[in-house]
């Protein structure tokens, strides 16, 4: 009896912890890959402070008030909103192991997340051809290093979303697929949630 | 006796778990297209009330922000599939740990460089605006 319950005796830490460990054979990678997402969640936390601290040095150049087209950032957040809900879709066909339709949901996530790409750089080029260049003032640099890392992560989950696509063609929705499948949706989603803080904090307070 | 059958229960518990692939839940049609109205309801609601400036400043600054803070939580929820059960409360741990540096990180940063720009020498344009 006392045999098989050691995790009850806090007296003995080694074989609490050999037990603790034995517990999670399969959903450790959701656990390590949400790890991951905190740490990248500090990565931004420390973007957001620096945007926050130099969001007002203009530097006698353009205020947000000139520089944002908040119906262009709607278009936009629409895009991204669109594109997490069709990858629910996706990993909703997944489940009942359709593979032509899982693959059909990503290739509509996948067009969303380029539009919303293509739309962000169309947002940068126009705002450097006006002149509001990073080297510009401290508010345009913390800009650019904000929203440009939340694009390039937009843009390696594009990658790694064709990545899967051709995955899931050539294996099928194998286990390891399923895996992957899942690690992305998760990073799919809190990219979304780090774009409600861009919009919220960079471009309607800005414009505020 | 009682401490061996609840043993037994939770290997159950997670035998059932991990045939379900990963080991994690993905949601229904239902909560997804929950959370993506949802979504769109907080998204449109900010927009609008800036776009039209209706509001005064202070109003609107806060709405907007609160509006923020719920979509967070819906997103986390709708589609990130938080509770507090998975990976043992693990998971939660870990967010509210990461919530919690979030906060301190900008928090802090706000508040004492708000109080260096307090402090700072105004600058000759600054002079000539003051009264």
């Amino acid at each position: 009896m006392t045999a098989t319950t050691p995790a009850h005796q806090p007296a003995n830490p080694a074989s609490f912890y050999m037990i603790e460990e034995d517990h999670h054979p399969e959903g450790s990678t959701a656990f390590g890959f949400w790890m991951y997402l905190m740490s990248d969640c500090l990565i931004f936390a420390v973007l957001f402070a620096t945007f926050g601290v130099l969001s007002t040095a203009y530097a006698a150049g353009p205020t947000p008030k000139e520089l944002f087209d908040l119906p262009l950032v709607a278009l936009n957040t629409a895009m991204l909103l669109f594109s997490s809900i069709t990858y629910g879709f996706a990993m909703l066909a997944m489940e009942k192991d359709r593979i032509r339709q899982t693959q059909i949901w990503l290739a509509i996530t996948g067009l969303f997340g380029a539009a919303f790409i293509g739309i962000e750089l169309y947002e940068f080029s126009h705002l450097i051809h006006e002149g509001a260049t990073p080297q510009t003032s401290a508010f345009l640099s913390a800009f650019f290093t904000l929203v440009g890392t939340h694009g390039l992560h937009v843009t390696f989950g594009l990658i790694w979303l064709v990545v899967l696509m051709v995955q899931v063609g050539k294996h099928g929705l194998i286990e390891a697929n399923r895996r992957r499948l899942m690690c992305l949706s998760m990073f799919w989603h809190f990219l979304d949630v780090v774009w409600i803080g861009v919009f919220t904090f960079v471009y309607l307070l800005g414009v505020l | 006796m009682s401490a061996p059958h609840s043993e037994a229960a939770h290997t159950h518990a997670h035998g059932a778990h991990g045939t379900h692939g990963s080991g994690e839940s993905h949601g229904t049609m239902g909560s997804y297209l929950i959370g993506f109205g949802l979504s769109v309801v907080l998204t449109a609601i900010p927009f609008a009330l800036v776009m039209m400036g209706s509001l005064d400043r202070q109003t609107t600054a806060l709405l907007v922000l609160g509006a923020a803070l719920v979509q967070i939580v819906v997103h986390m929820v709708y589609f990130l599939h938080m509770n507090t059960r998975s990976e043992g409360g693990w998971t939660m741990m870990a967010l509210v740990f990461t919530v919690v540096v979030v906060l301190i990180t900008l928090g802090g940063s706000l508040w004492v460089m708000h109080h260096l720009n307090a402090n700072m020498m105004p600058t000759p344009e600054q002079m000539s605006a003051m009264p």
